[in-house]
This record gives structure tokens, C-alpha cells and sequence, in this order.
């Protein structure tokens, strides 16, 4: 027998290999989120993870947890019941652009709003691959996709502005080019009490950088050493030096806000006649 | 002990709930249903159960569902708007066989209709909610009390059958007070959901072959398990596009766990059936109206029954064929445009005579139009 390597535990192997396009950035993510799960100490028994629909909403299905694959937007949803009818459960929501903050964007700042302790890792590559590269709400303006032939003229959604305004209480973006990175943010969101969202900014070399022309999938993530530019650093820099750049780092992380099955718990002894 | 309490159909749906073992409630504020949620939310958090206001009625069917995997059993209710909102994710607990209770307060018309009026225009809707073939239970009770007592049969259903059990009230009924025996703990029949025993490395969540219905482990009990909302197998995981075998086996599957049990599942009310030449279909509180009408209509010598399906879907067919082969004429009454009358056109000959007592003015029939019906059909 092979020898048992400390991330075997985290995988249904006859699963794998992914059903994902060579290049795509969903299994970065992917294993940065199983590291860190390894590096928190967060028990398999007690992880549950739950997707939407969507390529990055398939992770769920290569993870040995719990898991729902639930439908279009609704994993917020299904999450917020799984954490409120059992506290004591890790709850992990994969979901992508389109899944989170259209379809499910109703879900999705009214999680951010109760500050219910789920952890939101939403891969964010522009579009939606699945159905074949139609333009999402993160897509540019300007942007080709097979639904903006003329190129986009919607504004995008920034994720971490959203997730932030709503009320989310841990809100970072990250990238898959900086898997270390992506990791440590992804292990301070598990960590974090309350509604943690890290925008995981990825690649779909299949679609968004084929119609972009963006070259191949190692050109694209050589790409994103241009545009990529760190939270402190992005401070120093004009506007104007900041188009068409990507600002990642930590963006909100409060701790004033009180966590929603905490306050229901509360409002529970409170019912029961406690004080 | 029993007790004897005065209460709406809303309340007597709500305490029975709760005695049926209810923990979970998720909800979005909708009339004619509201009173179900808001005294959910009282109640709920004195019996360590939770009650969740959603954001939207998607969210909240969801939520149950979530809930129920999570190990508590969980409601919703809603009316019509927020009932198709809803259809999605039922749709899901259906594939996915995780059991909940949606009850749908009927309120008048299409679209926002008439949100305070009674009607029963969601007969169809609750039998075709979701798309695609999947099963249904629907139970609707006919006064505050076989509210109560319902309610505890659609939780139980739903926990026998690992699956979304409907419950259709409409707003008078939800809204009018009657006085109700409340049984005693001890009297009532409550089935918990029975937990796995197997080693957890051998837990298959679904069993596809035999139309098995396993028992689903509570998330967090050891028992790791996924399920998808796609076709899946006893792993839960999708089967491959080209398994035409496994597809039509995972469809038939969810129906066939109904079809099999459908004896336990079924239950209905007849009333003055036996001699009868007229026999009048009717689901509800307007059937309380058609029994009225039926002594009126005796009095003078006219042999008229009422069969009552208490379980609407699935349709109580069989036994109703065995009336209707009996008698000469058969009548519909029911607050919609004919629903029902479409059934029992199913189970009649083709020369038996079909009177549809139908009316969507928001009222309830009453007892003299149904009266002259029957004298009109003799
Ligand atoms: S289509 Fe795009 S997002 Fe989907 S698997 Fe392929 S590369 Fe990844």
C-alpha cells in the first residue's frame, strides 16, 4: 500500500481525479482550504460543507465531510439552518461569483447581516464556467464573455465591499497565484467567530481567459503578478495607478458584532425565563 | 393529560407541531400563515428549538432542510406566493430525501390573489410542486382539531418516509377558533428518526434497490454523507449521464417508496357512503359544508355520501373507484375552478353523470348552493 500522505483523510480518493478543465484555479482553492482545515484542527465529523451550483461548487463532492450540493444560490441558505439547528458543526460554504452574489446574493448579505458563524469561500473567476462562460456580477467592465459579445457594460461587484457593508465580520481576498497566502486567509476566516467570507480570486483558463484572450492557464497566473497588488501597498497608490489592478489582503476584521446562534442561545435562556 | 382548549387553526397547527417534535421552524411573514411564525417564535426557543426568520422564501425552505440534515425536525408555512418560491427547494428535499413539513395556508386566486380570502386553488400546485416526476404527500384537514392531529401524522410521514410532506390549510379555516381535545403526551404516536447502527465506513445514505428508505444520519453524528440534488446513487453521489439504468432506477425509486407504503400513507373520511347514489368528492374545511347539505338533502329521501381523501396526495383512488362504481352520480365541491372534478373524472365511467360544485369568490360554500346542487343532479 502506498504510503498515507496527511491530506489523504480530507478526500474521497475513488472521487478523484476532478471533473475540473486542466488549468482551472477551483483545485487551489481547494487544497488550500484542506490545509487549512489541517493546520485549524477542525474534526472531519464535525465539518459540513455545502455548495451551490457551479464548477467551484463541485469541491464538495471530493471533500470526506458531511456535504450538501444543494441548488443554484441557496448553499447560504441550507447553511444557515445546518449551524442554527446544530452550533457545534464547522460550516464551510464553496460557492463561486455567480452562485454567491447573483443567484444567491439575497443569501448572501443577509448571512453577513445575522454575523451567523459560517465561513463563505466564494472562487471568483469572473464568470460562469459551467454553463459555458457567460458573463457573472464580478465580471469586468469591458470583459468578453459568450453573453457580452460587445464586451460588458455592467459594473462589477467587489465581493469584499459587499460582504463588508452587509456586515460580515471577517472579510479578505486572496488569490490562487499565492497559495500561502490563500491558505493562512482561509485558516483566519475557519478561526474567525462569525460570518467570514474570503473572495478567492481565481482562473478559468477554459472560457473567461479564452474569450479574453489571456493566453494559456500559466500565463494567466503569471498575469496576476501584475495585477495583483496588496491591501498595504494599494494604500499608497493613486486611483489611477490602481485600475485595472486587483487589491487583496484583509479588509474587515471586527470583533464588536455579536455572533447569531450566540445571540439565539441568549434569546433562548432569555424565553426560558433565565436572564 | 387531555385538555380541552379553545384555538385557531393556525395555533392548533402550531402546538401540534411542537408535540409532533418540531425543533425548527424557518419562515418569511406571508398571509394568510403569519400566526404560525409568530407563535413559533415563542414557543420554539422554551423548548430549546430554534425559529428562523428568513430572508425570502427560498431561504426558508431551505433552511428546514438544512436544519432537518443538522438532526431537528423542521416546518415552514407559507401561502401561495411564498409557495411557489418554495417549490425549488422542496424539489431538493425530495431528491435528496431529507423529510420536512411545508404547509401552505390557501389564500384565493393566482399570483397575490386575495391574501385574506379562503380558497383551495393549490390542489394541483402542491401535487406538481417541483418540476420534474418526484413524490408527494399532501394532508388536509378539515377543522381545527384534525389540524392538530394532522400535523403530527405529516411529521410523522415525513420521518417514516424520508421525505417533504405538504400540509394544506386554507385562510378560514387557519383563522377560525374551535374548541379542541388536546390529547395527552402519552396518546400520541411520535416517530423519531431512527439513526444508523452500522459502522460508519459502511453507511450508504440511500438505498436505490428496493426502494429503501435508510435511516439519515444527523450531520455531526460520525456519519459522514453527501447529498446532491442531482441523480444520484445509495453513495449519494451523481451516476455517470450514460447510466440510463441507475437514472430511471434513482427516479422510480422516490416514487416507488410511496407507492409502497401507500396503505399506511392514505387515510379518508366517508360519510352516509354506504346506500349512496350520490357521492360527493370534497377536501377541507368545505367538505363540513357538503355534509350539511347531505343531511339537508337525506331528510328528503335523497341517498347522498361524502368521501373526504384526509390525505389529498396520494389520492385515495383506489377506494374511491369502489364508491363511484356504486353510484349513479358524481359531485365535486371544492373552492377553486375544478380541480378535484378533474380527478374523480379519473375513477367515473364514461357515462356517469360529473356535477362540479366549484366557486373562487373567496367565501366558503355554503351548505344551501351545495343543497340545490345535489337536488338538481337526483
Ligand atoms: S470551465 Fe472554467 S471554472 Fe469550470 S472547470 Fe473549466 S476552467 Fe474551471
Amino acid at each position: 500500500m502506498s504510503e498515507q500522505h496527511v491530506y489523504d483523510k480530507y478526500f474521497r480518493a475513488d472521487k478523484l481525479k476532478t471533473m475540473w478543465c486542466p488549468g482551472c484555479g477551483n483545485g487551489i482553492v481547494l487544497q488550500s482550504l484542506v490545509r487549512a482545515l489541517e493546520e485549524t484542527g477542525t474534526p472531519l465529523e464535525k465539518t459540513v460543507v455545502i455548495s451551490g451550483i457551479g464548477c467551484s461548487s463541485r469541491a464538495v463532492n471530493y471533500l470526506n465531510t458531511c456535504a450538501l450540493h444543494t441548488n443554484h444560490g441557496r448553499a447560504i441558505a441550507f447553511a444557515t439552518g445546518v449551524k442554527m439547528a446544530n452550533p457545534d458543526l464547522k460550516v464551510v460554504v464553496i460557492t463561486g461569483d455567480g452562485d454567491c452574489t447573483s443567484i444567491g446574493g439575497n443569501h448572501f448579505i443577509h448571512a453577513c447581516r445575522r454575523n451567523i458563524d459560517i465561513t463563505v469561500v466564494c472562487i471568483n473567476n469572473n464568470n460562469y464556467g459551467m454553463t459555458g462562460g457567460q458573463y457573472s456580477p464580478t465580471t469586468p467592465t469591458g470583459a468578453m464573455t459568450k453573453t457580452t459579445v460587445y464586451g460588458n457594460i455592467d459594473t462589477p461587484f467587489d465581493i469584499c465591499d459587499l460582504a463588508g457593508a452587509a456586515g460580515a465580520t471577517y472579510v479578505a481576498r486572496s488569490l490562487t497565484y499565492n497559495p500561502v497566502h490563500l491558505k493562512n486567509t482561509l485558516k483566519k476566516a475557519l478561526d474567525h467567530k462569525g460570518l467570514s467570507v474570503v473572495d478567492a480570486m481565481s482562473d478559468c483558463p477554459s472560457l473567461f481567459g479564452r474569450l479574453n484572450r489571456l493566453g494559456d492557464a500559466p500565463t494567466m497566473m503569471k498575469r496576476w503578478a501584475e495585477i495583483a497588488v496588496p491591501l498595504a501597498k494599494a494604500k499608497t497608490m493613486t486611483e489611477e495607478e490602481l485600475a485595472g489592478k486587483v487589491v487583496y489582503g484583509e479588509f474587515t476584521d471586527r470583533k464588536d458584532r455579536p455572533e447569531y446562534t450566540e445571540n439565539y442561545a441568549a434569546l433562548r435562556l432569555k424565553a426560558q425565563g433565565g436572564k | 393529560m387531555a385538555e380541552y382548549k379553545i384555538m385557531t387553526g393556525n395555533e392548533a397547527l402550531t402546538h401540534g407541531a411542537i408535540a409532533a417534535g418540531m425543533r425548527f421552524f424557518a419562515g418569511y411573514p406571508i398571509t394568510p400563515a403569519t400566526e404560525i411564525a409568530e407563535l413559533s417564535s415563542e414557543l420554539l426557543p422554551k423548548v430549546d428549538g430554534t425559529y428562523m426568520q428568513m430572508e425570502d422564501e427560498l431561504a426558508a425552505a431551505a433552511a428546514i432542510l438544512g436544519a432537518s440534515a443538522a438532526g431537528k425536525k423542521a416546518m415552514t408555512a407559507t401561502s401561495g406566493p411564498g409557495f411557489t418560491l418554495m417549490h425549488e427547494n422542496v424539489g431538493y428535499g425530495m431528491a435528496t430525501e431529507i423529510p420536512c413539513v411545508v404547509v401552505d395556508v390557501m389564500r384565493q386566486g393566482p399570483c397575490q390573489g386575495v391574501a385574506t380570502l379562503p380558497a383551495q386553488g393549490d390542489f394541483m400546485a402542491v401535487k406538481w410542486a417541483a418540476h420534474g416526476d418526484h413524490p408527494v404527500i399532501a394532508i388536509a384537514p378539515s377543522s381545527v382539531a384534525e389540524t392538530y392531529t394532522e400535523i403530527i401524522r405529516a411529521f410523522n410521514l415525513s420521518e417514516k418516509y424520508r421525505t417533504p410532506v405538504f400540509f394544506v390549510s386554507d385562510a378560514t379555516l387557519a383563522h377560525m377558533s374551535e374548541k379542541i381535545r388536546i390529547p395527552d403526551a402519552s396518546e400520541l404516536e411520535i416517530v423519531e428518526r431512527p439513526q444508523p447502527t452500522c459502522d460508519p465506513d459502511e453507511y450508504l445514505p440511500f438505498n436505490m434497490e428496493d426502494n429503501g428508505i435508510v435511516p439519515m444520519a444527523n450531520f455531526g453524528s460520525g456519519y459522514r454523507w453527501f447529498a446532491s440534488g442531482l441523480i444520484h446513487d445509495d453513495t449519494g453521489f451523481p451516476v455517470k449521464t450514460g447510466n440510463t439504468v441507475a437514472i430511471e432506477g434513482a427516479s422510480r425509486h422516490l416514487l416507488g417508496k410511496i407507492e409502497d407504503n401507500i396503505e399506511d400513507i392514505q387515510k379518508w373520511e366517508e360519510y352516509k357512503c354506504d346506500d349512496a347514489e350520490i357521492l360527493i368528492l370534497s377536501v377541507g374545511l368545505v367538505s363540513r359544508s357538503v355534509k350539511t347539505a347531505i343531511d339537508a338533502a337525506r331528510e328528503e329521501g335523497i341517498k347522498v355520501g361524502l368521501f373526504r381523501p384526509i390525505t389529498l396526495w396520494p389520492f385515495p383512488g383506489k377506494r374511491f373507484a369502489e364508491l363511484t362504481a356504486k353510484a349513479k352520480t358524481v359531485m365535486t365541491c371544492e373552492m377553486n375552478l375544478g380541480q378535484l372534478s378533474e380527478i374523480a373524472a379519473q375513477y367515473t365511467d364514461r357515462d356517469q353523470k360529473i356535477v362540479a360544485i366549484t366557486q373562487s369568490d373567496g367565501t366558503v360554500i355554503q351548505a344551501k348552493k351545495i343543497l340545490n346542487a345535489i337536488k338538481e343532479a337526483k
